[in-house]
């Protein structure tokens, strides 16, 4: 009993100190926010903690594994990072924390319920993250990141990124 | 040649589309002709490079020779590349490369949908990931054709020139080796003849927006698929390995 509360006591601490890892393209915010941190676990004294990918070709991906062992090893954890694609990783996963960050941030959060193809292609109402206005419009389908769009706001002015559907 | 042989190789030839195709596309880096086209054709390279690694990974895990994704892509002699011939082609002009785009991710994304209904249980999990970025690529090169079928007396011109190019390497995509057929029987991945249909469909639902038709193909260009390649394919090769050739075993 004592040995099983020592064990959740320590993956707890574990899981808070990986779930604070930022994502290197998008500082604001960490990898619990973003729900590519899958799970945390210990397994014979290892934490063994589990990321998923955004995008097949993500180039941030190795960056963001290295970030969250090297963040559990200085914590003083044995640690290994996996990686897991199943199941895929989508927008919806992201917080609601997360999205507020994003907003905050200047990048349009995505429109919720991205998991079915109608709003992957269906028209959606993107709010600028400046003025909050909808009245905007699309400017380019891919961004400075593959899980970005850039959009115009047409009441502001203000040019801004949109963290798109998938 | 172990039973998983015909299985590897159908793996490292789609990886090989994967990586040659994302390989061209990302030659427009820098050269692309509006800074969104610069933005979104290495997205798209990132995409097929990732689809790429998933699909080498598998193949050199299943393999279990000590090989690596690396060796696959860096450190084959262009006979070992069995890409279809399509993907390497040079890049050719902007209409040329978005219409090659439309034609791979319309074929890819019916491929991945049927995985997804009844290949391998780890191809399924590249599917998922794959189709929705599929989608992606599908809706922004499709506008594309549109738009430069639809556009001017010179884009219009040049989106028909390239269907004539393009339109008689697209039969090699359902080209079926003796190892896909092992593979097809084994039910880890899907009959490509079954995918004609579909393909032919949504092709022609683009080019009537478009106002282009399909050419009718005499002489079908295969040979990719037994590594039989074009001129252009050595110069492509000596760029995408230079650094392991020069450098061996080089990492970072
Ligand atoms: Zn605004």
């Amino acid at each position: 009993m004592v040995a099983r509360a020592a064990v959740d006591f320590e993956e707890s601490r574990a899981w808070t100190i990986a779930a604070a890892v930022p994502d290197p393209e998008v500082p604001c915010v960490t990898v619990a926010d973003l729900g590519i941190l899958r799970s945390v676990h210990i397994e014979k004294n290892t934490v063994i903690a589990k990321l998923t990918p955004t995008y097949s070709g993500c180039p941030a991906v190795l960056a963001i594994e290295l970030a969250v062992e090297t963040a559990l090893l200085e914590a003083g954890f044995d640690a290994r990072v996996e990686r897991v694609l199943s199941p895929a990783w989508t927008t919806d996963w992201i917080t609601k924390d997360g999205r507020e960050k994003l907003r905050e941030y200047g990048i349009a959060p995505p429109v919720n319920g991205s998991a079915s193809k109608l709003s992957l292609f269906g028209k959606v109402d993107v709010t600028c993250p400046r003025c909050a206005s909808t009245n905007t419009e699309k400017l380019s389908e891919f961004g400075s990141t593959a899980c970005k769009a850039h959009y115009r706001c047409l009441s502001c002015s203000e040019p801004f990124d949109y963290f798109k559907c998938i | 040649m172990s039973a998983k042989t015909p299985f590897i190789n159908v793996l490292i030839s789609l990886g090989d589309d994967h990586l040659i195709l994302g390989h061209r596309l990302s030659e427009w880096c820098g050269h692309a002709p509006m800074l969104e086209e610069d933005l979104s054709m290495p997205n798209m390279a990132l995409d097929l490079l990732g689809q790429a690694r998933n699909l080498y990974g598998y193949a050199v895990e299943l393999e279990a020779e000590g090989r690596t994704e690396d060796d696959i892509a860096f450190l084959r002699t262009d006979r070992e590349y069995k890409n279809i011939l399509m993907v390497e082609r040079p890049n050719g002009d902007f209409a040329h490369t978005m219409l090659r785009q439309f034609y791979f991710a319309v074929y890819m994304q019916l491929f991945w949908d049927d995985v997804l209904a009844n290949g391998d249980a780890r191809l399924k999990e590249f599917a998922a990931k794959a189709t929705k970025e599929l989608a992606y690529h599908i809706r922004h090169c499709g506008e594309w054709l549109v738009r430069l079928g639809d556009g001017t007396e010179e884009s219009a011109e040049r989106m028909k020139a390239a269907v004539d190019a393009l339109h008689p390497y697209t039969n090699e995509l359902f080209d079926i080796t003796p190892d896909f057929n092992t593979c097809i029987e084994d039910e880890l991945v899907p009959n490509p003849e079954t995918l004609r249909k579909d393909w032919n469909t949504a092709i022609q639902q683009i080019f009537r927006q478009a106002f282009l038709v399909v050419p009718n193909v005499q002489f079908p260009q295969t040979g990719g698929r037994t590594g039989h390649h074009t001129e252009a394919f050595g110069h492509l090769l000596s760029e995408l390995q230079y650094m392991q050739r020069a450098y061996p075993g080089l990492t970072w």
